[in-house]
């Protein structure tokens, strides 16, 4: 079948590997609904940490609630392995992954 | 629950009204936690060093790096919160020393207990040793969410 499809596949498969380019693509930190924590706790942990209003982390923390999860900051990798530790140094259930 | 608070914020302190029962309970609790910290295989205390990466290689960087610092974050938080027990009135910073103890051992207890979201305490049944533990951990949440309420910026007043 479709011969002028394949080959443009194998090409967007071939790890161009710019290691520069990876390294410089964003991460985002998420924080998972987890059934322990309580609502009030971690919106006072997302202020704490992240400097967050009331309202902005009351709104992330219902996205965690509602959603399953929720992206709470982005940056470089070093960056975000900080915020990660810091969450899980708070007991939130924290992850990163590049964006 | 309409029980009278027993956490209260007064000015950069924040009080605590605990009788000798909840103090011992929570003792024993924190004694029993602390010597778990050191246990990294220990399934109810993986609950409190989650993986940062979906990847091994990189999750086994992470903890190389962080799971010293946050176990003895963890440490420092029962300690105080242990030293405090007795007190009637302790600082913000050991209030958040608190908080974070408190969720430790809900976490803990919590993982062990495989609570769901969806908890009726209406209808525990407070002969089986299960029944026990929820109404603890229930009681646990009910301290953390006052210790919330007093630890937030604008109570301060």
């Amino acid at each position: 079948m479709s011969t002028l499809i394949a080959p443009a596949e194998v090409e967007l498969e071939q790890p161009s590997v710019d290691e520069a380019w990876q390294e410089e693509r964003p991460w985002v930190v998420i924080v998972w609904n987890d059934p322990i924590n309580l609502m009030s706790y971690v919106t006072l942990v997302f202020q704490k940490l992240f400097g967050y209003s009331l309202q902005q982390a009351t709104k992330l923390m219902l996205q965690v609630h509602n959603e399953g999860k929720a992206v709470v900051s982005s940056g470089n990798r070093e960056k975000s392995e900080l915020d990660v530790s810091r969450l899980h140094a708070h007991g939130l259930w924290a992850t990163m992954q590049q964006d | 629950m309409f029980l009278p608070r027993q956490i209260r914020r007064k000015g950069d302190r924040v009080r605590l009204h605990l009788d000798a029962h909840e103090r011992a309970i929570l003792r024993e609790l924190l004694d029993q936690l602390e010597p778990l910290l050191a246990e990294t295989d220990d399934p109810l205390v993986r609950r409190l060093f989650p993986p940062a990466y979906s990847d091994e290689k990189s999750d086994d960087q992470y903890r190389s790096l962080v799971r010293d610092q946050l176990v003895r974050g963890r440490a420092r938080s029962l300690a105080t919160m242990r030293d405090t027990l007795a007190d009637e009135a302790i600082d913000l910073e050991q209030a958040d020393e608190w908080l974070r103890a408190l969720n430790d051992l809900r976490l803990v207890l919590g993982t062990r207990l495989d609570v769901s979201e969806e908890l009726d305490y209406e209808s525990l049944d407070l002969d089986t040793p299960r029944g026990r533990d929820l109404a603890v951990y229930g009681y646990l949440a009910w301290l953390q969410e006052q210790l919330v309420d007093a630890l937030q910026p604008a109570s301060g007043k």
